[in-house]
């Protein structure tokens, strides 16, 4: 029998069969080892991508601009006249040159190669002086030798015949082809500034010191769309300034009458019929002469290029008297020559400068960033103009030709300044670190500081921790040493219970319940802090000093049963002292007392909400790790203890926590970590508002929250959103760098024990 | 004294405290959210209180919901005195135009405790609840007045119209939904022959006939609501006398449910209680989500959480096989594993922002331009969506299920495998036969603690995917019928929803407590069971060993 069973596996384990089922099971073997490494690499790879992508997202903000030269060719009408004013189309595809002598001359920006021309209706008059009245949309001024104003408006109609996109360039005249009378004699400096309803408007006669001021009506024909202006009010003063520039800002009510030598006055026309002036100040001091002197997008700031190669920017600042002063808000060095022109972004604070030497420069002045240059050539580089998306600009040399330059910019209002400095925006009082990434208008400042957010990040972790920290570790402490195996089996699991809370449920409670009780029991809140750890010693004490029979019906084990009650009643009674209290110290009303008479801001929704809700959230963190380290401290080491006669505590303080330290420290790590993420308690019951005050009864706005509140709406690839990104990496650096301290601190720790 | 001090005796109790005030928080928060979220539930007795306004007395029939104590100061005498309020649902918000009142206690000229005769409450799709005293029901042109077939009458009513109501919504939701599909994807098609270039009119007029098809049986089917609604408008009206003696008639079609309250006794109460919960779990949300149920909010959820298990099971356990029983150990591995725990500490904005980067715009993107290039400039996948919650979740669980299932597998003894190894077995077969099997429960729990992460997770998801409110539920009835690129809405989103974005905090605040409980108690339940499997893990290892 035996031989036939040998024969048999004989036959089982040699046959061809059997060959082939082992090439397959080894097929299979190097299948599931190639395909499990495949997936496995993939997975953590995966994870891995999160950090790049975040930094993948993030780079372009840091990214230098793009410039080069796209096209050259001679300057469209010849070099001979100067030049006024250049409009050109979103799509860069035509241009318009306004020269002094009215004439208007539209070019492909191509090549160059010219498709109309027109002239302005001057009735013979020559062009005496010129200003631009609206960037966007780009209308312009003229004030012609008989003291009269033309309006000109540069436009274009796009059409798509035979799915080509044409761009026909075209000059319209707002207020009409007819001159509107000002003066009876030459004007050679005008300012306007156009409004909804009304206009604004300032010039000089020749030989005049005197300024005048008018203010026109808009009003609006029915019938033909025409706009007629109707004089309204008017003033005058005399200057003694001799006039190079005349300047309004956008409010209308600034005007600014600038000399050769950059000294300014600075006149109030709020009310027109009485001008006064505010300041006299030398813009510049020195040697330093102005070449040229513009607004920058939005009307507000007064960019000045300097003989010295210099550009300044100023604008008027209120201070704590509510009046105004124009001041020097930054500078930006550019090069050792003259500056001869500024052009400026028309969606952005940013602005191009040539200069003598021929070199075009790219700067953006929130960021503060120079963001490149080009040559253009080796004669002085002239008028420069920057298309309405940014992407390009036309620039004029010293011999005549005309540039254009193609720019990819995509974020210069971003810097490492603009980010984490104070940054002096336009209208602020001084510099400072703001959010505020949107608005309706068109010529708005973002603000994209980070610093109010990580700030307020920081204030919510740290006030939560100040709540978590206490509780958790002793709490932790009395379980893992002190507490016996029946209790600890149940209270464990319900304390990391709170774990799994979801945060949701905690902001809504904190958000909607605790803050406005809190608010109505503020008193009783601190008086929490003096009843609870009083009470809970004197009743201690009190325990001590039963007799025995009693004292001992409860082991040390046990005492945490004990003193559930106990903290239920010092609790209730310390809210219930809440309104006692109020009457006794803070006329009846702590809330109204803070701000009232102790000039503290008080927001419903505040850190301390946040601290006690976040930090019931951040207690089963700290709590479990911290308990591990002190569960796992080798029992030969209390035993000993114990044995030289150390009471319980003594063995704890002396034996037990030095050796479990590390791991309380990485409880604390991770517990912060956790505090700086977490996203829907502050969300809902924070405020949001992105204050920088130390203040417990104020809110904060934390970069999770705000991830939460903004990102959704950010355009994709905007800075807007980029910026969000990187508070994004800011959030996922921070808990990195927490968390990989903690596990390294932790391993260590597990090392040394197992030393032990 | 002294020695008691310096035992450190006051420390073990201060611990010992600390360990109370944890335990208690947690009790008392979780018996809060029960206690106000089952209060939902039960019906509130309607009181009749007189109270003094602008120098009148009038009646004011309503539940009370809360009361506050604060401070104000007496204009008359300048001092500061307490002041009681009591918030007072008074319904009827298309009379009054609030559905709350605070009163205070020096208004009340009655007793706090009258109860309100006979007081009837009636629930209706819009304007809130109904508080007052019937009067009489015109049914079928007939009036009613006798009190003793008034209620019933009115009942079987109620009844009728809500199974016509149900009768319409089911056409309405699930038939004529059906056909707006099929219409949806026949201009899809067309749009994608016209970018083809393959739009013949051969094609043309099928199309045109099967829209035509469409056309006529949508026709058919609004003809058949149209009699419904007509049934609906014919079923009458009744006449409720509210507090101040105005009469208030209202359509039975517009009534949800009524209830005498005062009338009910314990029993009648429990019941229902269990029939207000089951509506709760099972209707729409009415009125921007303030009343009504959940039902949407928790299929998404579900559908959502779902997905996710499918999704990060094979990641997570291919994940951890790799690292424990494939890759050479060394400190690279040692770094991966950091990185691995280190990720589930990153806040979940992060990752819900890394979905919206990522699988939103770049991968949603390019598979719409790649497959749905028809559909453009709408977006298909290129928006946020179910199946991009989804993997932004199971991204975010990962590190739970890689950990637990590494640990499970380390305890697994060596000699188990070695023994496989032993007796022929190659390393697939030891891992997939012996190993993985006795694996399954850390791979479990690992799988339950996702799971609850996942369901109570909310700030990624306001990225990904969840809406206030979505038209359709991301399953249904028509293939492929998981829809992975709908928008979805999920419980707790409704939370942060309906708590802090809804118009009328006071009447949407119950409705919180309550779906706080329901979520509460799903990932309570979830961890619980985590623990319980983990636990008998361990006694499992114990006998090995």
């Amino acid at each position: 029998m035996s031989t036939t069973v040998q024969s048999k596996l004989d036959e089982a384990l040699n046959g061809p069969a059997f060959e082939k089922r082992i090439r397959r099971r080894n097929f299979w073997d190097s299948v599931s080892k190639y395909g499990i490494s495949t997936g496995g690499i993939g997975v953590i790879f995966s994870v891995l991508l999160i950090m790049f992508f975040l930094m993948y997202v993030v780079f372009p903000l840091f990214v230098p601009a793009t410039i080069e030269k796209s096209a050259e060719y001679s300057l469209p009408g010849g070099q001979s006249e100067k030049t006024l004013y250049y409009g050109v189309d979103e799509y860069q595809s035509s241009g318009m040159r306004f020269t002094e002598s009215g004439k208007l001359l539209g070019f492909k920006v191509d090549d160059g190669s010219t498709n109309f021309s027109e002239t302005l209706p001057l009735n013979g008059e020559q062009i005496s002086a010129y200003t631009v009245v609206d960037e966007l949309k780009h209308i312009v001024a003229f004030g012609l030798t008989d003291g009269s104003v033309i309006f000109a408006q540069y436009g274009y109609d796009v059409s798509y015949p035979n799915d080509v996109r044409t761009i026909t360039p075209k000059v319209t005249y707002p207020f009409g082809e007819e001159p509107l009378e000002l003066a009876d004699g030459e004007i050679t400096h005008l300012a306007v500034k156009v409004f909804e309803s009304e206009m604004r408007l300032a010039y000089q006669k020749k030989d005049s010191k005197s300024i005048e001021i008018k203010e026109f009506t808009k009003t609006e024909s029915m019938l033909t769309d025409s706009i007629t202006l109707q004089e309204e009010y008017t003033g005058s003063f005399e200057t003694t300034n001799d006039t190079s520039w005349l300047m309004i800002d956008t409010s209308g009510r600034h005007l600014y009458v600038i000399s050769k030598t950059g000294v300014t006055d600075f006149y109030d026309i709020a009310d027109i019929e009485s001008p006064t002036l505010v300041q006299h100040v030398n813009l510049l001091s020195g040697s330093e002469k102005p070449t040229v002197i513009r607004f920058l997008l939005g009307d507000y700031s007064l960019m000045i290029g300097t003989n010295l190669g210099n550009v300044y920017q100023w604008f008027p600042v209120r201070d704590k008297q509510n009046h105004f002063a124009l001041q020097k808000i930054r500078k930006f060095s550019v090069g050792k020559s003259p500056i001869e022109s500024i052009g400026i972004e028309l969606a952005r604070k940013g602005f191009a400068v040539t200069d003598k030497t021929g070199m075009f420069h790219l700067f953006h002045s929130t960021a503060e960033r120079n963001l490149g240059e080009h040559s253009t050539g080796d004669g002085a580089a002239g008028f420069v103009t920057m298309s309405p998306r940014a992407d390009g600009a036309l620039v004029e040399t010293a011999n005549g030709r005309l540039i254009h330059i193609a720019i990819d910019n995509e974020h210069p209002d971003v810097s490492f300044s603009s980010l984490w400095s104070k940054v002096w925006y336009e209208g602020y009082e001084e510099p400072t670190y703001t959010w505020q990434s949107s608005s309706a208008d068109s010529d708005f400042e973002p603000k994209f500081s980070l610093m109010p957010l990580t700030f307020g990040t920081i204030k919510a972790a740290v006030y939560s921790m100040l709540f978590a920290v206490p509780i958790a570790i002793l709490a932790a402490i009395y379980t893992a040493f002190f507490m016996d195996k029946s209790t600890r089996q149940w209270v464990k699991p319900s304390v990391e219970m709170i774990e799994a809370l979801p945060t949701v449920i905690l902001g809504f409670l904190a958000g909607l319940w605790l803050a406005p009780y809190m608010e109505a029991h503020l008193p009783g809140f601190f008086s929490l802090l003096l009843i609870l750890p009083i009470g809970i010693i004197a009743f201690g004490y009190i325990w001590s000093r039963l007799p025995e029979r009693i004292r001992l019906l409860i082991p040390v084990g046990k005492r945490a049963v004990v003193m559930m009650p106990v903290v239920i009643f010092l609790g209730w009674f310390a809210l219930q002292l809440s309104g006692p209290i109020e009457d006794l110290m803070f006329d009846g009303n702590m809330r109204h007392w803070l701000t009232a008479s102790a000039g503290i801001d008080f927001d419903q929704r505040n850190a301390m909400v946040i601290g006690f809700a976040m930090g019931f959230a951040l207690i089963p963190t700290i709590f479990s790790v911290t308990e591990d380290a002190i569960y796992n401290v080798p029992s030969y080491l209390v035993n000993g203890s114990l044995a030289l006669g150390a009471s319980g505590w003594q063995t704890l303080v002396g034996v037990v926590l030095p050796t479990a330290s590390p791991g309380i420290f990485s409880a604390i790590m991770l517990g912060f970590g956790r505090g700086v993420g977490e996203t829907m308690i502050v969300l809902m019951a924070s405020g949001n508002t992105p204050l920088m005050e130390v203040n417990i009864f104020e809110g904060m706005r934390t970069l999770s929250a705000n991830l939460a509140v903004e990102m959704a709406e950010a355009e994709v690839a905007s800075s807007h959103y980029r910026v969000l990104f990187l508070a994004g990496l800011v959030l996922f650096i921070f808990t990195f760098i927490f968390n990989t301290l903690a596990e390294v601190v932790r391993q260590r720790m597990r090392r040394k024990y197992g030393s032990l | 004294m002294k020695d008691w001090f310096n035992k450190g005796e006051h420390w073990i109790w201060m611990s010992s405290s600390m360990v109370s005030i944890s335990v208690v928080l947690v009790m008392g928060l979780i018996g809060m959210i029960a206690y106000k979220g089952a209060l939902h539930f039960w019906p509130h007795a309607v009181y009749e209180y007189q109270v003094q306004h602008n120098g009148q007395i009038e009646t004011v029939i309503g539940e009370l919901r809360d009361y506050k104590t604060r401070d104000i100061t007496d204009s008359q005498t300048g001092k500061e005195r307490e002041l009681t309020q009591y918030l007072i649902k008074i319904g009827n918000r298309d009379v009054y135009g609030i559905d709350f009142r605070w009163i205070n206690d020096s208004d009340f000229t009655s007793g706090m405790d009258t109860l309100s005769k006979n007081a009837i409450v009636i629930e209706r799709y819009e304007y809130g609840n109904v508080y007052g005293h019937l009067v009489s029901a015109n049914i079928g042109g007939q009036k009613i007045v006798d009190s003793d077939v008034l209620l019933d009458e009115f009942k079987k009513q109620v009844e009728q119209s809500s199974e016509t109501r149900d009768k319409i919504r089911s056409i309405e939701k699930y038939d004529i939904g059906a056909i707006n599909y099929a219409i949806e994807q026949l201009r899809f098609e067309e749009k994608k022959l016209r970018l083809k270039d393959a739009f013949t009119p051969e094609e043309a007029k099928r199309i045109e006939a099967e829209r035509a098809k469409l056309q006529a049986r949508f026709h058919e089917y609004q003809d058949q609501t149209a009699i419904l609604y007509k049934q609906l408008n014919a079923s009458g009206d009744v006449t409720v006398e509210i507090a101040g003696g105005k009469t208030l008639t209202i359509p039975i079609k517009k009534v949800v449910d009524f209830w005498l309250p005062n009338n009910m006794n314990l029993m009648e109460k429990l019941g229902f209680f269990g029939h207000t919960l089951g509506n709760f779990l099972l209707d729409d949300p009415r009125e921007a989500n303030t009343e009504g149920g959940i039902f949407p909010a928790m299929i998404g959820t579900i559908t959502m959480v779902l997905l996710m298990t499918i999704l990060v099971t094979p990641m997570g356990v291919i994940a951890a096989i790799y690292m424990r029983e494939y890759a050479k150990d060394g400190p690279l591995l040692r770094m991966v594993r950091i990185s691995i725990n280190n990720l589930a500490g990153v806040p979940s904005i992060v990752f819900g922002i890394f979905g919206l980067g990522f699988f939103v715009y770049i991968l949603g993107g390019s598979i719409d331009e790649l497959f749905y290039g028809y559909a453009l400039p709408s977006p298909t996948f290129g928006t946020p969506g179910l199946l991009w919650a989804a993997l932004t979740m199971a991204l975010l669980t990962l590190p739970v299920v890689i950990v637990s299932t590494e640990e499970g597998l380390s305890r697994i003894p060596r000699s188990l495998r070695e023994g496989g190894l032993a007796l022929g077995a190659t390393k697939s077969e030891t891992i997939m036969k012996i190993v993985l099997p006795m694996a399954t429960p850390a791979i479990m729990t690992g799988l339950i603690l996702a799971i609850a992460r996942a369901a109570g997770e909310v700030a990624p998801l306001m990225l990904v995917g969840v809406v206030k409110l979505a038209p359709e539920l991301p399953v249904d009835s028509i293939t492929p019928f998981v829809h992975l690129d709908r928008k979805f809405m999920h419980l707790g989103f409704h939370i942060y929803d309906v708590g802090f974005q809804s118009p009328n905090v006071e009447a949407s605040q119950p409705l919180v407590y309550a779906t706080s409980l329901l979520l509460v108690v799903i990932i309570v339940g979830l961890n619980l069971g985590a623990i319980t499997i983990r636990n008998r893990l361990r006694e499992k290892y114990k006998a090995l060993d």
